[in-house]
Protein backbone atom coordinates (compact mmCIF):
# COMPACT_ATOMS: atom_id res chain seq x y z
CA UNK A 1 0.00 0.00 0.00
CA UNK A 2 1.23 3.31 -0.70
CA UNK A 3 2.31 6.31 1.70
CA UNK A 4 -0.05 9.11 0.55
CA UNK A 5 0.64 11.44 3.39
CA UNK A 6 -3.29 13.48 4.42
CA UNK A 7 -1.78 16.86 4.61
CA UNK A 8 -0.98 17.57 0.33
CA UNK A 9 -2.65 17.44 -2.57
CA UNK A 10 -2.24 15.39 -5.71
CA UNK A 11 -2.78 15.07 -9.16
CA UNK A 12 -4.20 12.84 -11.35
CA UNK A 13 -0.68 12.61 -13.14
CA UNK A 14 0.66 11.14 -9.43
CA UNK A 15 2.23 14.70 -8.35
CA UNK A 16 2.10 15.95 -5.09
CA UNK A 17 2.24 19.70 -3.10
CA UNK A 18 2.76 21.43 -0.37
CA UNK A 19 1.92 24.75 0.45
CA UNK A 20 4.91 26.56 2.28
CA UNK A 21 5.08 29.13 4.65
CA UNK A 22 5.84 31.20 2.54
CA UNK A 23 2.86 30.52 0.34
CA UNK A 24 5.23 28.85 -2.27
CA UNK A 25 4.26 25.45 -3.26
CA UNK A 26 7.00 22.40 -3.01
CA UNK A 27 6.13 20.20 -5.80
CA UNK A 28 7.56 16.19 -5.82
CA UNK A 29 6.23 12.77 -7.40
CA UNK A 30 4.12 10.37 -5.06
CA UNK A 31 5.12 7.27 -3.23
CA UNK A 32 2.75 5.17 -5.76
CA UNK A 33 4.57 7.32 -8.52
CA UNK A 34 8.39 6.47 -7.76
CA UNK A 35 7.20 2.92 -6.92
CA UNK A 36 6.40 2.49 -10.35
CA UNK A 37 9.29 3.71 -12.40
CA UNK A 38 11.67 1.60 -10.14
CA UNK A 39 14.77 2.66 -8.83
CA UNK A 40 15.40 6.13 -9.97
CA UNK A 41 18.94 7.22 -11.50
CA UNK A 42 18.46 10.47 -12.34
CA UNK A 43 16.31 13.48 -11.93
CA UNK A 44 16.59 16.78 -14.26
CA UNK A 45 15.10 19.97 -12.49
CA UNK A 46 14.10 22.96 -13.19
CA UNK A 47 16.22 26.15 -13.49
CA UNK A 48 14.75 28.72 -10.70
CA UNK A 49 13.43 31.66 -12.77
CA UNK A 50 11.56 29.46 -15.08
CA UNK A 51 8.21 30.50 -16.03
CA UNK A 52 5.68 27.58 -16.22
CA UNK A 53 1.99 27.20 -17.53
CA UNK A 54 -0.40 24.45 -15.57
CA UNK A 55 0.13 21.58 -17.35
CA UNK A 56 3.87 22.23 -18.66
CA UNK A 57 5.92 19.47 -17.86
CA UNK A 58 9.05 21.50 -15.25
CA UNK A 59 11.13 17.96 -15.17
CA UNK A 60 12.07 14.28 -16.19
CA UNK A 61 12.65 11.52 -13.58
CA UNK A 62 14.40 8.94 -15.03
CA UNK A 63 14.93 5.52 -13.90
CA UNK A 64 17.01 2.02 -15.45
CA UNK A 65 13.55 1.25 -17.92
CA UNK A 66 11.68 4.66 -18.68
CA UNK A 67 12.17 8.33 -18.39
CA UNK A 68 8.95 10.20 -17.72
CA UNK A 69 7.74 13.81 -17.57
CA UNK A 70 6.52 15.62 -14.54
CA UNK A 71 3.90 18.09 -14.98
CA UNK A 72 3.31 21.44 -12.72
CA UNK A 73 -0.18 21.51 -11.53
CA UNK A 74 -0.49 25.59 -11.17
CA UNK A 75 1.24 28.11 -13.22
CA UNK A 76 4.04 30.15 -11.69
CA UNK A 77 7.81 30.93 -11.75
CA UNK A 78 10.31 28.28 -10.26
CA UNK A 79 12.09 29.90 -7.45
CA UNK A 80 13.81 26.26 -6.93
CA UNK A 81 14.78 23.32 -8.24
CA UNK A 82 16.35 20.26 -6.00
CA UNK A 83 19.88 20.38 -7.12
CA UNK A 84 21.16 17.42 -4.53
CA UNK A 85 18.91 15.31 -6.72
CA UNK A 86 21.63 15.61 -9.46
CA UNK A 87 23.72 13.30 -6.89
CA UNK A 88 21.38 11.32 -5.15
CA UNK A 89 18.44 10.84 -7.32
CA UNK A 90 17.36 7.97 -5.21
CA UNK A 91 16.35 9.91 -2.67
CA UNK A 92 13.47 9.97 -4.61
CA UNK A 93 12.90 6.57 -3.72
CA UNK A 94 13.28 6.82 -0.41
CA UNK A 95 11.71 9.65 0.85
CA UNK A 96 9.10 10.96 -2.27
CA UNK A 97 7.64 13.53 0.19
CA UNK A 98 10.52 15.06 1.96
CA UNK A 99 14.37 14.98 0.56
CA UNK A 100 13.11 14.24 -3.10
CA UNK A 101 10.91 17.11 -3.51
CA UNK A 102 11.47 18.21 -7.42
CA UNK A 103 10.89 22.46 -7.48
CA UNK A 104 9.83 24.94 -5.43
CA UNK A 105 7.24 27.63 -7.15
CA UNK A 106 5.62 31.26 -7.13
CA UNK A 107 1.67 30.22 -7.84
CA UNK A 108 1.10 33.27 -10.73
CA UNK A 109 -1.62 36.09 -9.56
CA UNK A 110 -5.27 35.33 -10.13
CA UNK A 111 -4.18 32.33 -11.97
CA UNK A 112 -7.09 29.88 -12.16
CA UNK A 113 -7.39 27.27 -8.75
CA UNK A 114 -5.87 23.77 -10.45
CA UNK A 115 -7.76 20.96 -9.96
CA UNK A 116 -6.30 19.28 -7.09
CA UNK A 117 -7.28 16.12 -5.20
CA UNK A 118 -6.78 15.29 -1.18
CA UNK A 119 -5.65 12.45 -0.11
CA UNK A 120 -8.39 10.08 0.14
CA UNK A 121 -9.59 10.67 -3.67
CA UNK A 122 -5.81 10.34 -4.21
CA UNK A 123 -5.91 7.09 -2.30
CA UNK A 124 -9.38 6.51 -4.50
CA UNK A 125 -7.78 6.65 -7.32
CA UNK A 126 -4.45 4.63 -7.59
CA UNK A 127 -6.43 1.90 -5.90
CA UNK A 128 -8.88 2.13 -9.07
CA UNK A 129 -5.71 1.72 -10.97
CA UNK A 130 -4.75 -1.36 -9.69
CA UNK A 131 -1.81 0.37 -7.10
CA UNK B 1 6.83 -13.00 -53.73
CA UNK B 2 4.61 -11.70 -50.94
CA UNK B 3 6.53 -11.49 -47.68
CA UNK B 4 3.51 -10.78 -45.36
CA UNK B 5 3.03 -14.58 -43.82
CA UNK B 6 -0.68 -13.87 -42.97
CA UNK B 7 -3.16 -15.78 -45.10
CA UNK B 8 -6.25 -14.12 -46.56
CA UNK B 9 -8.61 -15.36 -43.66
CA UNK B 10 -6.24 -14.05 -41.25
CA UNK B 11 -6.23 -10.25 -42.83
CA UNK B 12 -10.15 -10.47 -42.45
CA UNK B 13 -10.52 -11.28 -38.98
CA UNK B 14 -7.96 -9.15 -37.88
CA UNK B 15 -9.35 -6.05 -39.95
CA UNK B 16 -12.76 -6.97 -38.58
CA UNK B 17 -11.87 -7.36 -34.74
CA UNK B 18 -10.68 -3.23 -35.53
CA UNK B 19 -13.50 -2.47 -37.38
CA UNK B 20 -12.20 -1.49 -40.98
CA UNK B 21 -12.89 -2.56 -43.99
CA UNK B 22 -9.48 -2.57 -46.07
CA UNK B 23 -5.66 -2.08 -45.34
CA UNK B 24 -5.75 0.72 -47.34
CA UNK B 25 -8.13 2.09 -45.05
CA UNK B 26 -5.53 1.87 -42.23
CA UNK B 27 -3.89 5.03 -43.64
CA UNK B 28 -6.54 7.28 -44.48
CA UNK B 29 -4.28 10.10 -42.16
CA UNK B 30 -1.78 10.43 -45.39
CA UNK B 31 -3.36 12.86 -47.91
CA UNK B 32 -4.13 11.04 -50.86
CA UNK B 33 -1.73 13.44 -52.58
CA UNK B 34 0.86 12.21 -50.43
CA UNK B 35 0.39 8.39 -51.55
CA UNK B 36 1.43 7.41 -54.48
CA UNK B 37 0.65 4.35 -56.56
CA UNK B 38 3.78 3.18 -58.12
CA UNK B 39 6.67 4.86 -58.07
CA UNK B 40 7.53 7.43 -61.44
CA UNK B 41 10.99 6.76 -62.76
CA UNK B 42 11.24 3.25 -61.03
CA UNK B 43 11.43 0.27 -63.78
CA UNK B 44 10.02 -3.02 -63.29
CA UNK B 45 12.22 -5.62 -61.61
CA UNK B 46 15.02 -7.37 -62.99
CA UNK B 47 16.59 -10.19 -63.21
CA UNK B 48 19.84 -11.05 -61.45
CA UNK B 49 21.73 -11.30 -64.69
CA UNK B 50 20.30 -8.20 -65.98
CA UNK B 51 21.25 -5.99 -62.92
CA UNK B 52 24.41 -7.50 -62.56
CA UNK B 53 25.21 -5.93 -66.20
CA UNK B 54 23.86 -3.03 -65.59
CA UNK B 55 25.96 -2.19 -62.54
CA UNK B 56 29.13 -3.08 -64.62
CA UNK B 57 28.39 -0.92 -67.39
CA UNK B 58 27.86 2.15 -64.71
CA UNK B 59 30.69 1.22 -62.93
CA UNK B 60 32.71 1.12 -66.08
CA UNK B 61 30.65 4.96 -66.65
CA UNK B 62 32.69 6.27 -63.53
CA UNK B 63 35.96 5.19 -65.08
CA UNK B 64 39.15 6.20 -62.46
CA UNK B 65 39.56 10.26 -62.00
CA UNK B 66 41.81 11.68 -60.40
CA UNK B 67 40.44 13.48 -57.82
CA UNK B 68 40.83 16.71 -56.18
CA UNK B 69 37.54 17.01 -54.78
CA UNK B 70 37.56 17.28 -51.01
CA UNK B 71 34.18 19.17 -49.52
CA UNK B 72 32.91 17.35 -47.03
CA UNK B 73 34.31 14.01 -48.67
CA UNK B 74 37.63 12.76 -48.77
CA UNK B 75 39.60 10.18 -50.86
CA UNK B 76 42.12 8.60 -48.32
CA UNK B 77 43.83 5.55 -48.61
CA UNK B 78 42.13 2.35 -47.08
CA UNK B 79 44.29 -0.53 -45.73
CA UNK B 80 43.07 -3.89 -47.20
CA UNK B 81 42.83 -5.06 -43.72
CA UNK B 82 40.00 -2.77 -42.74
CA UNK B 83 37.20 -3.90 -44.82
CA UNK B 84 38.75 -7.89 -44.59
CA UNK B 85 37.71 -7.41 -41.17
CA UNK B 86 34.77 -5.17 -41.52
CA UNK B 87 33.35 -7.93 -43.87
CA UNK B 88 33.89 -11.11 -41.75
CA UNK B 89 30.57 -12.66 -41.30
CA UNK B 90 30.77 -12.06 -37.13
CA UNK B 91 30.69 -8.12 -37.57
CA UNK B 92 28.71 -7.63 -41.20
CA UNK B 93 25.63 -6.25 -39.64
CA UNK B 94 24.45 -2.65 -40.60
CA UNK B 95 22.77 -2.26 -36.90
CA UNK B 96 22.95 -2.80 -33.34
CA UNK B 97 21.98 -6.73 -33.23
CA UNK B 98 18.61 -7.13 -31.40
CA UNK B 99 19.03 -8.25 -27.89
CA UNK B 100 22.10 -6.41 -28.44
CA UNK B 101 23.91 -7.65 -25.18
CA UNK B 102 24.37 -11.01 -26.69
CA UNK B 103 26.76 -9.85 -29.36
CA UNK B 104 29.37 -9.40 -27.20
CA UNK B 105 32.03 -8.52 -29.78
CA UNK B 106 30.12 -5.92 -31.33
CA UNK B 107 29.27 -3.61 -28.42
CA UNK B 108 33.01 -4.23 -27.23
CA UNK B 109 34.21 -3.28 -30.97
CA UNK B 110 31.53 -0.07 -30.36
CA UNK B 111 33.19 0.64 -27.14
CA UNK B 112 36.60 1.31 -28.59
CA UNK B 113 34.96 3.32 -31.19
CA UNK B 114 33.37 5.38 -28.62
CA UNK B 115 36.46 5.46 -26.53
CA UNK B 116 38.51 6.14 -29.75
CA UNK B 117 36.49 9.37 -30.90
CA UNK B 118 36.11 11.17 -26.90
CA UNK B 119 40.19 10.57 -27.20
CA UNK B 120 40.11 12.34 -30.58
CA UNK B 121 38.08 14.92 -29.78
CA UNK B 122 39.56 15.68 -26.36
CA UNK B 123 35.35 15.09 -24.88
CA UNK B 124 34.41 13.02 -22.33
CA UNK B 125 31.75 10.60 -24.16
CA UNK B 126 30.77 9.34 -27.67
CA UNK B 127 27.81 7.49 -29.00
CA UNK B 128 28.24 4.77 -31.37
CA UNK B 129 27.45 7.17 -34.58
CA UNK B 130 24.63 8.89 -36.61
CA UNK B 131 23.31 8.75 -40.51
CA UNK B 132 26.30 11.31 -41.38
CA UNK B 133 28.08 14.60 -40.86
CA UNK B 134 25.36 16.60 -41.48
CA UNK B 135 22.31 14.93 -39.70
CA UNK B 136 24.95 14.84 -37.24
CA UNK B 137 25.37 18.85 -36.93
CA UNK B 138 21.19 18.80 -36.76
CA UNK B 139 21.27 16.72 -33.78
CA UNK B 140 23.86 18.29 -32.12
CA UNK B 141 21.74 21.65 -32.68
CA UNK B 142 18.40 19.87 -30.72
CA UNK B 143 20.96 18.48 -28.15
CA UNK B 144 22.03 21.82 -27.59
CA UNK B 145 19.05 23.39 -27.38
CA UNK B 146 17.93 20.28 -24.37
CA UNK B 147 20.97 20.84 -22.96
CA UNK B 148 21.48 24.89 -22.45
CA UNK B 149 18.62 25.07 -19.80
CA UNK B 150 19.91 28.52 -19.31
CA UNK B 151 18.76 29.83 -22.52
CA UNK B 152 14.83 29.60 -23.99
CA UNK B 153 15.41 31.48 -27.46
CA UNK B 154 16.42 28.29 -29.67
CA UNK B 155 18.70 30.80 -31.39
CA UNK B 156 21.97 28.92 -32.68
CA UNK B 157 24.53 31.27 -34.80
CA UNK B 158 25.86 29.45 -37.86
CA UNK B 159 28.84 31.05 -39.70
CA UNK B 160 28.51 30.97 -43.52
CA UNK B 161 31.97 29.09 -42.82
CA UNK B 162 30.02 25.61 -42.28
CA UNK B 163 29.75 23.49 -45.15
CA UNK B 164 26.50 24.40 -46.98
CA UNK B 165 25.20 21.13 -47.08
CA UNK B 166 25.20 21.10 -43.39
CA UNK B 167 23.69 24.26 -42.85
CA UNK B 168 20.13 22.69 -45.54
CA UNK B 169 20.24 19.92 -43.39
CA UNK B 170 19.98 21.21 -40.26
CA UNK B 171 17.36 23.18 -41.34
CA UNK B 172 15.62 20.30 -42.60
CA UNK B 173 16.19 18.23 -39.76
CA UNK B 174 15.60 21.27 -36.81
CA UNK B 175 13.60 23.86 -38.77
CA UNK B 176 10.21 22.30 -38.12
CA UNK B 177 11.25 21.98 -34.03
CA UNK B 178 11.29 25.80 -33.38
CA UNK B 179 15.07 26.03 -33.73
CA UNK B 180 16.17 29.74 -35.30
CA UNK B 181 19.43 29.82 -37.43
CA UNK B 182 20.98 32.68 -37.97
CA UNK B 183 23.94 33.08 -40.12
CA UNK B 184 27.04 34.63 -39.34
CA UNK B 185 29.03 36.42 -42.34
CA UNK B 186 32.19 35.91 -42.86
CA UNK B 187 35.72 38.01 -44.08
CA UNK B 188 35.73 37.67 -47.77
CA UNK B 189 39.49 38.41 -47.68
CA UNK B 190 40.17 35.88 -44.72
CA UNK B 191 37.43 33.11 -45.79
CA UNK B 192 36.97 32.83 -41.74
CA UNK B 193 34.61 34.46 -39.64
CA UNK B 194 35.74 37.79 -38.60
CA UNK B 195 36.80 38.70 -35.23
CA UNK B 196 34.10 41.58 -34.50
CA UNK B 197 31.39 39.40 -36.30
CA UNK B 198 29.78 38.31 -32.55
CA UNK B 199 30.46 41.35 -30.86
CA UNK B 200 26.22 42.40 -32.10
CA UNK B 201 25.31 39.08 -30.59
CA UNK B 202 26.41 40.30 -27.03
CA UNK B 203 23.47 40.64 -24.39
CA UNK B 204 21.03 38.67 -26.14
CA UNK B 205 19.96 35.18 -25.48
CA UNK B 206 21.68 33.14 -27.93
CA UNK B 207 21.43 28.87 -27.20
CA UNK B 208 24.43 27.74 -29.07
CA UNK B 209 27.50 28.47 -31.53
CA UNK B 210 28.53 26.29 -34.12
CA UNK B 211 31.61 26.12 -35.11
CA UNK B 212 33.53 24.32 -38.46
CA UNK B 213 37.60 23.75 -37.96
CA UNK B 214 38.77 23.24 -40.64
CA UNK B 215 35.76 25.72 -42.13
CA UNK B 216 34.44 24.96 -45.50
CA UNK B 217 37.16 26.71 -47.60
CA UNK B 218 39.71 24.62 -45.22
CA UNK B 219 40.68 27.88 -43.36
CA UNK B 220 41.56 27.40 -39.92
CA UNK B 221 38.94 29.87 -37.61
CA UNK B 222 40.10 31.30 -34.53
CA UNK B 223 38.44 28.57 -32.26
CA UNK B 224 40.01 29.95 -29.18
CA UNK B 225 38.70 33.26 -29.40
CA UNK B 226 35.21 31.92 -30.73
CA UNK B 227 34.81 29.51 -28.15
CA UNK B 228 35.91 32.07 -25.13
CA UNK B 229 33.16 34.51 -26.22
CA UNK B 230 30.65 31.97 -25.90
CA UNK B 231 31.17 30.23 -23.04
CA UNK B 232 31.61 33.49 -20.97
CA UNK B 233 28.00 34.45 -22.24
CA UNK B 234 26.22 30.66 -21.35
CA UNK B 235 26.53 29.91 -25.36
CA UNK B 236 26.96 26.34 -25.78
CA UNK B 237 29.65 25.61 -28.91
CA UNK B 238 29.23 22.83 -31.28
CA UNK B 239 32.21 22.19 -33.19
CA UNK B 240 32.21 20.32 -36.46
CA UNK B 241 35.74 19.00 -37.17
CA UNK B 242 37.27 16.79 -39.50
CA UNK B 243 38.73 13.62 -37.60
CA UNK B 244 41.49 13.49 -39.62
CA UNK B 245 42.52 16.75 -38.93
CA UNK B 246 42.67 16.49 -35.46
CA UNK B 247 45.66 14.36 -35.01
CA UNK B 248 47.53 18.04 -35.62
CA UNK B 249 45.00 20.38 -34.64
CA UNK B 250 43.81 20.86 -31.43
CA UNK B 251 41.03 18.63 -30.09
CA UNK B 252 37.61 20.34 -29.38
CA UNK B 253 37.55 19.67 -25.71
CA UNK B 254 40.44 21.96 -25.22
CA UNK B 255 39.10 24.94 -27.38
CA UNK B 256 39.77 28.08 -25.94
CA UNK B 257 42.38 30.20 -24.15
CA UNK B 258 43.97 28.13 -20.91
CA UNK B 259 41.86 29.46 -18.01
CA UNK B 260 39.55 31.83 -19.58
CA UNK B 261 36.82 28.37 -21.19
CA UNK B 262 36.85 24.38 -20.66
CA UNK B 263 36.48 23.80 -24.70
CA UNK B 264 33.35 22.72 -26.58
CA UNK B 265 30.71 21.11 -25.81
CA UNK B 266 29.54 18.83 -28.64
CA UNK B 267 31.70 17.80 -31.27
CA UNK B 268 30.60 16.16 -34.48
CA UNK B 269 31.29 15.63 -37.92
CA UNK B 270 31.76 13.49 -40.93
CA UNK B 271 33.34 9.57 -40.38
CA UNK B 272 33.88 9.03 -43.85
CA UNK B 273 37.62 9.85 -43.65
CA UNK B 274 38.27 7.20 -41.22
CA UNK B 275 38.59 3.97 -44.23
CA UNK B 276 35.48 4.80 -45.59
CA UNK B 277 35.62 4.72 -49.46
CA UNK B 278 34.10 7.92 -51.55
CA UNK B 279 31.32 5.26 -53.53
CA UNK B 280 29.61 8.39 -54.47
CA UNK B 281 28.47 9.60 -51.89
CA UNK B 282 27.45 7.39 -49.14
CA UNK B 283 27.06 5.47 -47.21
CA UNK B 284 28.91 7.31 -44.68
CA UNK B 285 28.60 8.08 -41.10
CA UNK B 286 28.46 11.00 -38.33
CA UNK B 287 30.01 11.41 -35.34
CA UNK B 288 29.28 12.84 -31.84
CA UNK B 289 30.75 13.50 -28.95
CA UNK B 290 29.92 16.05 -25.55
CA UNK B 291 30.93 16.89 -22.30
CA UNK B 292 29.71 14.40 -19.79
CA UNK B 293 27.31 16.80 -17.94
CA UNK B 294 25.22 16.77 -21.96
CA UNK B 295 25.17 12.74 -21.97
CA UNK B 296 21.46 12.37 -21.03
CA UNK B 297 20.92 15.04 -23.74
CA UNK B 298 22.84 12.50 -26.28
CA UNK B 299 20.78 11.22 -29.22
CA UNK B 300 21.69 7.62 -30.21
CA UNK B 301 22.67 4.78 -28.34
CA UNK B 302 25.93 4.32 -26.35
CA UNK B 303 27.49 1.33 -25.45
CA UNK B 304 29.01 1.09 -21.68
CA UNK B 305 31.75 -1.41 -20.06
CA UNK B 306 29.94 -3.12 -16.81
CA UNK B 307 30.68 -6.32 -14.96
CA UNK B 308 28.00 -9.42 -14.95
CA UNK B 309 26.65 -11.39 -11.69
CA UNK B 310 29.87 -13.31 -11.76
CA UNK B 311 31.91 -10.39 -11.68
CA UNK B 312 33.25 -10.65 -15.33
CA UNK B 313 33.47 -7.86 -17.54
CA UNK B 314 30.94 -7.35 -20.03
CA UNK B 315 29.74 -4.41 -22.73
CA UNK B 316 25.94 -3.35 -22.34
CA UNK B 317 23.84 -0.66 -24.45
CA UNK B 318 23.27 1.99 -21.51
CA UNK B 319 21.30 5.08 -20.96
CA UNK B 320 18.36 3.47 -23.11
CA UNK B 321 15.67 5.57 -21.20
CA UNK B 322 15.72 8.25 -23.93
CA UNK B 323 16.03 6.29 -26.75
CA UNK B 324 12.72 6.09 -29.22
CA UNK B 325 11.75 2.21 -28.12
CA UNK B 326 11.33 3.46 -24.66
CA UNK B 327 10.37 7.48 -24.87
CA UNK B 328 8.84 7.46 -28.16
CA UNK B 329 7.61 10.71 -29.07
CA UNK B 330 9.98 12.30 -26.55
CA UNK B 331 12.83 10.30 -27.29
CA UNK B 332 16.01 11.92 -27.94
CA UNK B 333 15.70 11.71 -31.47
CA UNK B 334 13.29 10.10 -33.95
CA UNK B 335 15.99 10.03 -36.80
CA UNK B 336 18.92 8.74 -36.16
CA UNK B 337 20.51 5.27 -36.17
CA UNK B 338 23.77 3.92 -35.85
CA UNK B 339 25.83 3.15 -38.89
CA UNK B 340 27.32 -0.05 -37.28
CA UNK B 341 29.29 -1.16 -40.54
CA UNK B 342 30.88 1.72 -41.42
CA UNK B 343 31.82 2.09 -37.72
CA UNK B 344 33.26 -1.19 -37.75
CA UNK B 345 35.50 0.10 -40.52
CA UNK B 346 36.79 3.51 -38.49
CA UNK B 347 37.53 1.24 -35.74
CA UNK B 348 39.36 -1.19 -38.13
CA UNK B 349 41.08 1.87 -39.37
CA UNK B 350 41.98 3.68 -36.34
CA UNK B 351 43.41 0.68 -34.86
CA UNK B 352 45.77 0.00 -37.47
CA UNK B 353 46.75 3.61 -37.98
CA UNK B 354 47.09 4.63 -34.21
CA UNK B 355 48.23 8.27 -33.51
CA UNK B 356 51.02 8.00 -34.87
CA UNK B 357 49.78 6.44 -38.69
CA UNK B 358 46.35 9.60 -38.60
CA UNK B 359 49.29 11.96 -37.81
CA UNK B 360 51.23 11.32 -41.06
CA UNK B 361 47.69 11.23 -43.14
CA UNK B 362 46.91 14.06 -41.55
CA UNK B 363 50.37 15.76 -42.42
CA UNK B 364 50.91 14.55 -45.70
CA UNK B 365 47.29 15.55 -46.60
CA UNK B 366 48.44 19.35 -45.31
CA UNK B 367 51.86 18.84 -47.19
CA UNK B 368 50.17 17.74 -50.42
CA UNK B 369 47.72 20.40 -50.12
CA UNK B 370 49.98 23.17 -50.31
CA UNK B 371 51.92 21.38 -52.84
CA UNK B 372 49.19 21.24 -55.04
CA UNK B 373 48.07 25.05 -54.25
CA UNK B 374 51.56 26.20 -55.20
CA UNK B 375 51.26 24.47 -58.71
CA UNK B 376 48.35 25.81 -59.32
CA UNK B 377 48.78 29.38 -58.64
CA UNK B 378 51.62 29.04 -61.03
CA UNK B 379 49.12 29.10 -63.69
CA UNK B 380 48.52 32.14 -65.27
CA UNK B 381 45.04 33.40 -64.58
CA UNK B 382 44.91 31.43 -60.98
CA UNK B 383 45.52 32.56 -57.69
CA UNK B 384 44.80 31.72 -54.09
CA UNK B 385 41.19 33.31 -52.46
CA UNK B 386 42.34 33.94 -49.18
CA UNK B 387 45.65 34.48 -47.34
CA UNK B 388 46.33 32.33 -44.12
CA UNK B 389 46.27 28.73 -43.29
CA UNK B 390 44.87 25.84 -44.05
CA UNK B 391 44.58 22.18 -43.54
CA UNK B 392 44.24 20.05 -46.49
CA UNK B 393 41.71 22.55 -48.53
CA UNK B 394 41.78 25.61 -50.08
CA UNK B 395 39.73 28.12 -52.95
CA UNK B 396 41.61 29.28 -55.24
CA UNK B 397 40.41 31.74 -58.11
CA UNK B 398 40.38 31.45 -62.03
CA UNK B 399 39.88 33.91 -64.64
CA UNK B 400 37.46 32.07 -66.77
CA UNK B 401 34.14 30.30 -65.94
CA UNK B 402 34.10 27.14 -63.61
CA UNK B 403 31.76 24.59 -65.17
CA UNK B 404 33.11 24.96 -68.72
CA UNK B 405 36.81 24.58 -67.02
CA UNK B 406 35.68 21.61 -64.79
CA UNK B 407 34.20 20.10 -67.54
CA UNK B 408 37.47 19.71 -69.84
CA UNK B 409 39.43 18.44 -67.18
CA UNK B 410 36.88 16.34 -66.42
CA UNK B 411 37.39 14.92 -70.13
CA UNK B 412 40.86 14.72 -69.09
CA UNK B 413 40.22 12.03 -66.10
CA UNK B 414 40.03 15.13 -63.75
CA UNK B 415 37.95 15.95 -61.17
CA UNK B 416 39.71 19.71 -60.60
CA UNK B 417 37.62 20.77 -57.42
CA UNK B 418 34.21 21.89 -56.05
CA UNK B 419 32.76 24.55 -57.93
CA UNK B 420 32.27 27.49 -54.87
CA UNK B 421 30.02 29.96 -57.55
CA UNK B 422 26.82 27.17 -56.21
CA UNK B 423 27.00 28.62 -52.47
CA UNK B 424 28.92 31.49 -52.55
CA UNK B 425 28.57 33.55 -55.52
CA UNK B 426 30.02 36.47 -54.25
CA UNK B 427 33.36 34.91 -54.52
CA UNK B 428 33.60 35.31 -58.66
CA UNK B 429 34.24 32.02 -60.33
CA UNK B 430 36.54 29.86 -57.95
CA UNK B 431 37.52 26.39 -57.03
CA UNK B 432 37.78 24.28 -53.21
CA UNK B 433 40.18 21.72 -54.05
CA UNK B 434 41.92 19.21 -51.91
CA UNK B 435 45.10 16.81 -52.24
CA UNK B 436 45.31 14.53 -49.31
CA UNK B 437 48.54 11.55 -49.19
CA UNK B 438 46.44 9.42 -52.35
CA UNK B 439 48.31 12.08 -54.59
CA UNK B 440 51.48 12.21 -56.35
CA UNK B 441 53.73 14.93 -57.14
CA UNK B 442 53.00 13.82 -60.74
CA UNK B 443 49.66 13.67 -60.13
CA UNK B 444 49.55 17.37 -59.20
CA UNK B 445 51.62 17.98 -62.41
CA UNK B 446 49.32 16.80 -64.69
CA UNK B 447 46.46 18.79 -63.03
CA UNK B 448 48.32 21.93 -62.95
CA UNK B 449 49.09 21.44 -66.74
CA UNK B 450 45.74 20.46 -67.75
CA UNK B 451 44.31 23.41 -65.68
CA UNK B 452 46.66 25.62 -67.68
CA UNK B 453 45.71 24.34 -71.03
CA UNK B 454 42.07 24.73 -70.28
CA UNK B 455 42.05 28.15 -69.28
CA UNK B 456 44.41 28.67 -72.16
CA UNK B 457 41.55 27.37 -74.40
CA UNK B 458 38.51 29.08 -73.02
CA UNK B 459 40.65 32.66 -73.47
CA UNK B 460 41.28 31.66 -76.87
CA UNK B 461 37.77 30.84 -77.45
Amino acid sequence: MSNVPSDLKYTKTHEWLRTLPDGTLEIGITDHAQHALGDLVFAEVPEAGRKLSAGEPFAVVESVKAASDVYSPVAGEVTAGNTALASEPEVINSDAYGKGWLMRLRPAAGGAAPALMSAAEYEKLIAEEGG
Amino acid sequence: MAFIPHTREDVRSMLEAIGVDSIEQLFDEIPASLRLAALSGVPEAASEMEIGRLMTERARADGRPLCFIGAGAYEHHVPAAVWAIATRGEFYSAYTPYQAEASQGTLQLLYEYQTMMASLTGLEVSNASLYDGASAMGEACLMAVRANRKSHSQRILVPTTVNPHYRRTAAAVAGNQGLIFEELPYCTEEGCIPPGALARYDGQDITALVIQQPNFFGRLEDVDALCDWARARNILVIAVVNPTSLALLKPPGQWGSPGASKGADIAVGEGQPLGVPLSSGGPYFGFMTARMEHVRQMPGRIVGRTTDAGGRPGFTLTLQAREQHIRRAKATSNICTNQGLLVTAATVYLSLMGPAGLERVAAASHARTRELVAALTRVPGVRRLFRGPTFHEDAIAVDRPVAPVLEKLAAHGIHGGLDLGEHYPELGPALLVCATETKTSADIERYASALADCLREARAA
